[in-house]
């Protein structure tokens, strides 16, 4: 077995013993690695309906078939698997570096948590040899410092470790998991599942060679992807980075401002990328294997938030800067750090306190309410402020550190209708009035509100479509969006590296042919990037969930956007929402509930899961 | 035989430099077919998100690493300049390692013996770090080179205008 290691652990926290199975070539293949096979293993291994912050809900963290090679970014990805706290239903997330690789090469394609440690721990997989150890002294720490504190006590610093911060520790669903400082598996409050297991940490070297099936023709690849890299289709990456989109968005009037009660930002000008790295943008790094750096430092030298660093992209941006009409880009780049240090998912973090700022617009949250906080749109310093507050879950944060669905469902006086979430996950920077294939996306995204399961975005960014337009079709198009970075996520690719893959699937299948040294056609991999997102589909539907999960934030339904420009009066109604719905179901052989069939699991090898849809299909 | 001061070997551009390890794959690929940052000559070091540095053998004119071995495994060439090891004497002892002040000599985890850049003697077109690097970070120079290199940095800053001083 090449590519794979061939080997998944179960960690059993509630007894502390382990214990290790063969990865059969058979599931290797179907599901690919990363978030299929992690879904595939919490599918296997979970029971329905159990509380996400229980012990008896597992947590997986899975690598890819390209883990550990040189390919610029597949080497260095892994992915965290759970029922998700904030959903309910299906939760991951990637996020890259160097832990993916380590964790390769220490000889795991994926570790299955289990159960719940009597007192805080954290995992050393020092290759074969797993030992659970005490983290009591390490507990509180945000996940900078226990990476450090992790490494001094191994004593080896190459050692590699991811880990929850003081958010995850006290359960906040809007939490993550980090590793390297830096880089998160950020969505769908994956770091309170790691969190109510006491589990602090995974810290992992890795000393084996990782070997590639057809070396001499898989670097030829590698060589050209580099050469892929120092294009066009790199370039915004290498160069502004992903907050380009700020500008790029606003001229659009699809940048939601003020927790979308505007679609365009005025100040925008003052947190755009050019702004943001002619003042604060100081290094620009990469992660393992990567030949396309993008990872934008910034640092603030004077005043107030003097000694800030955080890691800057368009998502913290927006999250934190014009969609709480904040358009000081110290205060943003130093909430982005505190969502940093304390473990926070930066988007859900942003959109929580623009939710927050909404509530005080419109007498939902007084001044009192919010403890003495001025919490008007554009308070840089309130911003900064309710993070601190999230991030400590202290006064009103304890309230808002789940998210805007439970803070809404906590507060009442219809203050639902500001939250800006779909099942669950708060919506991240696009605003979906007047991008209707990212609309019907983000409804059916399963894991809620992203443009991550699809990038869906692009095809109305690009002009491909009209779109201010619900029309048929964009459910073909929202599936093989889907499908491909369902893809993208189990080989573990980089989703800013996509552009690169000139011809998607068979760029893909030849990196997997060249890597595992298994047989696998575009047209087999189009197949498992659609069975993983059938998977997915099953783990939602186990828990519950059906079209009428499959909807909008109330203000993308019910109010249009105002502002002069090419978008005013966009909205997406109830009518066109069911239109897109029932267009992408049949899309997807789906039935009008948005249950996968059983004709269509068969198609897909899925027939073991056909239980889950039992009576629901019809 | 080459002046010292000509001898050639590979420098990392802090300013340059991403951490990106590549070096590191690309390393350990030519010289063992595999991919394994621990069997690279050329190691990454990231101490902080700022401070990113790709270090390796630096053919020191007098490198402590042969002067620490006691076994008189670690000889220098005289034509390159390149530290090599008698194999059959070397007892993965570790002294070379302890002397060498970048790190860059290492106990191979396989064959038990120290290891260390050779500039891809047998490579036509040198070495492969170099030649893979997406940052053009690292590039083969002489003392001499670095020495010029520092030298017209230092004066282009003094010859700025202000205001384009930082």
């Amino acid at each position: 077995m090449l590519g794979y290691a061939g080997t998944i652990l179960y960690v059993d926290l509630t007894t502390g013993k382990t214990r290790t199975e063969k990865l059969s070539d058979d599931v290797a293949k179907k599901y690919v690695g990363g978030i299929g096979l992690g879904m595939k293993l919490y599918l296997s291994n979970s029971k329905a309906g159990v509380d996400p912050l229980s012990a008896e809900n597992p947590l997986v963290l899975a690598v890819g078939p390209v883990s550990g090679t040189m390919f610029p970014t597949g080497g260095n990805g892994h992915a965290f698997i759970s029922k998700s706290p904030e959903t309910n239903g299906v939760g991951e997330a990637v996020s890259h570096g160097t832990f993916g690789a380590e964790l390769k090469r220490a000889g795991y394609d994926a570790v299955i948590f289990t159960g719940k440690a009597e007192k805080p721990v954290y995992l050393w997989l020092d290759d074969d040899a797993a030992q659970i150890l005490d983290a009591s002294q390490i507990w509180g720490k945000s996940s900078g410092e226990t990476e450090d504190a992790i490494k001094n006590e191994i004593g080896d610093y190459y050692v590699r470790v991811a880990s929850i911060g003081l958010a995850g520790e006290k359960l906040s669903k809007i939490s993550s998991i980090f590793n390297e400082k830096t880089r998160a598996a950020g969505r769908t409050g994956l770091g309170a599942v790691m969190g109510s297991k006491n589990l602090k940490a995974i810290a992992v070297r890795g000393t084996r060679d990782i070997a590639v099936a057809k070396p001499d023709e898989f670097i030829t690849m590698v060589k050209e992807f580099h050469e892929r890299m120092k294009g066009p289709a790199a370039q915004k990456y290498r160069t502004l980075g992903t907050s380009e989109n700020i500008m790029v968005q606003n001229q659009l009037s699809c940048l939601p401002t003020r927790n979308f009660n505007n679609a365009h930002f005025d100040n925008a000008q003052k947190v755009s990328a050019e702004a943001l790295n002619e003042r604060y943008i100081t290094k620009i790094i990469a992660c393992n294997s990567c030949a396309m750096r993008c990872e934008h430092e910034a640092v603030i030298r004077e005043g107030t938030y003097k000694g800030t660093q955080a890691r800057m992209e368009f998502d913290s941006v927006w999250a934190l800067g014009p969609n709480c009409g904040v358009d000081k880009l110290d205060a943003i780049i130093k909430a982005a750090e505190l969502c940093n240090y304390y473990g926070l998912d930066a988007t859900s973090a942003g959109v929580t306190v623009s939710f927050v700022m909404d509530c005080h617009e419109k007498g939902i949250l007084t001044h009192e309410d919010l403890g003495g906080l001025d919490a008007h749109f554009g308070n840089a310093d309130a911003l900064v402020q309710l993070i601190e507050k999230i991030g400590k879950r202290e006064g009103i944060g304890d309230m808002l550190a789940d998210g805007v669905k439970i803070a809404s469902e906590k507060i009442g006086k219809n203050s639902s209708q500001l939250a800006q979430q779909i099942k669950g996950l708060e919506v991240t920077g696009y605003d979906l009035r007047c991008l209707k294939t990212a609309a019907l996306a983000s409804a059916v995204s399963f894991r809620g509100a992203d443009q991550n399961r699809s990038g869906a975005y692009t095809i109305d960014l690009k002009g491909k479509v009209d779109r201010l337009k619900a029309e048929k079709g964009r459910g073909k198009l929202v599936k093989d969006a889907e499908d491909t970075y369902s893809l993208i996520d189990s080989l573990i690719i980089c989703k800013n590296a996509k552009g690169t893959l000139y011809n998607e699937l068979s760029d893909m299948a030849k990196l997997y042919r060249l890597v595992t040294g298994y047989e696998m056609t575009s047209e087999e991999l189009t197949v498992a990037g659609e069975r993983i997102n059938n998977l997915a589909k099953l783990i939602n539907v186990r828990e519950g969930k059906s079209r009428i999960d499959d909807t909008l934030p109330w203000k993308v339904l019910n109010q249009p956007i105002t502002d002069d420009g090419p978008a005013k009066g966009a909205v997406v109604t109830q009518e066109e929402l069911d239109l897109l719905l029932d267009d992408y179901y049949q899309a997807r052989g789906w039935n009008v509930e948005g249950i996968p069939t059983k004709a269509k699991l068969k198609e897909l090898g899925l027939e073991e899961f056909s239980s889950i849809i039992e009576g629901k299909e019809a | 035989m080459v002046k010292v001061h000509e001898r050639k070997f590979v420098s990392a551009d802090p300013e340059k430099c991403v951490g990106c390890q590549i070096c590191e794959y690309t390393c350990s690929f030519t010289k063992e077919k595999a991919f394994n940052p621990l069997k690279s000559r050329i190691r990454v070091v990231r101490v902080n998100q700022l401070a990113n540095m790709a270090v390796t053998c630096r053919l020191c004119e007098a490198p402590a690493c042969v002067a620490a071995c006691p076994r008189d495994a670690l000889t220098q060439s005289e034509d390159t300049g390149n530290i090599v090891l008698d194999k059959d004497k070397c007892n993965g002892c570790g002294w070379c390692i302890e002397a060498c002040d970048y790190g860059a000599i290492m106990l191979h985890p396989e064959t038990k013996v120290v290891y260390v850049c050779d500039m891809c003697k047998d490579k036509a077109d040198g070495p492969q770090c170099v030649k893979w690097c997406p940052e053009e970070a690292i590039t083969v120079v002489t003392s001499d080179v670095l020495a010029q290199k520092a030298r017209i940095g230092a004066i282009k800053k003094l010859f700025q205008e202000p205001e384009e001083k930082k």
